[in-house]
């Protein structure tokens, strides 16, 4: 019986597929109904995923043969692809509609989100450029910081940080949402473009406007889109070589 | 056809990747410097540039499509195949900057949301 098994190990990758299919409606699951839609399924996958990896090596569950395609369908080369693919449906007409504000606090909420992951990374210890860049990145969301990490070169265990601050500040985003808006004003198409531009997380912004006002969940995203774009483009260039340039 | 999608956002990621491995050479750092961003912004310019044009028709941005409805997919891969032990060794580094972080921002939203009253086109919405 085990032989017939064994021969569907060189089937790696479609095995991969199956898996993260099976985590991603599992992370649904939990979302419906342990939380009544309230935390993104998609943040409980991220965060499923970070679980597993913890009872693997250096290459998380890829170590397990089993599932040594996860490390081809979660590789830089197919996450780098896909994250590049969510650029069409952002359109600039929409974002010069949202106006300067828009864009500005686009740029507000990288620089911030940046800069506070990179003093939290230096105050616990980590003191090169580029690992502190990886932080900072991840604290912007799950995806600037990996593809900030791996653009720079760090490691593994420095991208795995960045990813779980990206999955904990959208899961904290979800929470934060309701609770606060009535403080910062959050009842507006426009103030919801801001807020949308300085949090960033798509995930996280769409799940806490659905909490707070459905309606402002179109002009929330509307910004949220643009950001890990921005992100990519920033975190690895300008403010790592500033970060580089005031480290020096 | 899908594969024309496919093959201009194929293009895009190609272009953006040579742009940010050039930059990397040119500031003398051994690595690629935001050439998935440089990859996104050509995508949303030439996409949007071809489809103004009616070069792409929907079953070539459907080609597209899939590969975006993959994403959160490979996300969960990739934070399946990381360091995630020793990075526990990290500590609480995580948890302080994805909440500081946050909480930092959430206080930045007022000072960009428009004042009360000056505000047009959201009439509707205003109590």
């Amino acid at each position: 019986m085990t032989s017939l098994f064994d021969s569907l190990l060189k089937y790696e990758m479609i095995i991969a597929l199956l898996w993260v299919g099976l985590v991603m409606y599992v992370s649904h699951l939990i979302s419906r109904y342990l939380t009544g839609n309230r935390m993104p399924g998609v943040a409980i996958a991220i965060g499923l995923g970070l679980f597993f990896a913890y009872f693997g090596g250096s290459k998380g569950v890829a170590d397990h043969p089993l599932l040594a395609g996860m490390a081809v369908i979660g590789g830089s080369m197919m996450r780098d692809f896909s994250i590049v693919s969510t650029a069409m449906g952002a359109s600039i007409s929409e974002i010069r509609k949202a106006g300067g504000r828009a864009i500005l606090s686009l740029f507000v909420g990288i620089l911030a989100a940046f800069g506070f992951g990179v003093v939290s990374g230096f105050s616990m210890g980590y003191a090169d450029p580029v690992s502190l860049a990886t932080i900072g990145a991840g604290a912007c969301t799950f995806i600037v910081g990996p593809v900030t990490g791996t653009a720079l070169g760090a490691s593994s265990e420095v991208i795995a940080i960045s990813i779980a601050t990206g999955v904990i500040k959208t899961i904290f985003v979800t929470i934060l949402t309701p609770l606060l808006a009535r403080r910062i004003g959050l009842d507006n198409p426009q103030t919801a473009m801001a807020y949308g531009g300085i949090i960033g997380t798509t995930s996280g912004v769409a799940a806490g406007l659905a909490a707070t006002d459905a309606r402002l969940v179109p002009y929330g995203a509307l910004t949220a889109t643009f950001y890990t774009g921005m992100g990519c483009l920033l975190c690895p260039s300008v403010l790592f070589f500033l970060l580089r340039a005031l480290m020096a | 056809m899908k594969i024309y999608g496919v093959a201009v956002l194929s293009i895009c990621f190609l272009t953006g990747q040579l742009l940010g491995e050039w930059l990397g050479r040119l500031f003398d750092f051994n690595g690629n410097i935001g050439g998935v961003g440089f990859a996104m912004l050509l995508l949303i310019i030439f996409g949007d540039w071809m489809k103004r044009r009616g070069w792409i028709d929907t079953e070539s941005e459907s080609g597209i499509r899939f590969w975006s409805g993959m994403y959160i997919p490979v996300v969960v891969a990739m934070a399946s195949t990381q360091h995630v032990k020793a990075a526990l060794q990290g500590g609480w580094l995580a948890v302080v900057a994805g909440v500081g972080g946050t909480v930092f921002c959430f206080l930045l939203i007022p000072l960009l949301a428009p004042k009360r009253g000056h505000d047009q086109g959201s009439s509707n919405d205003n109590p």
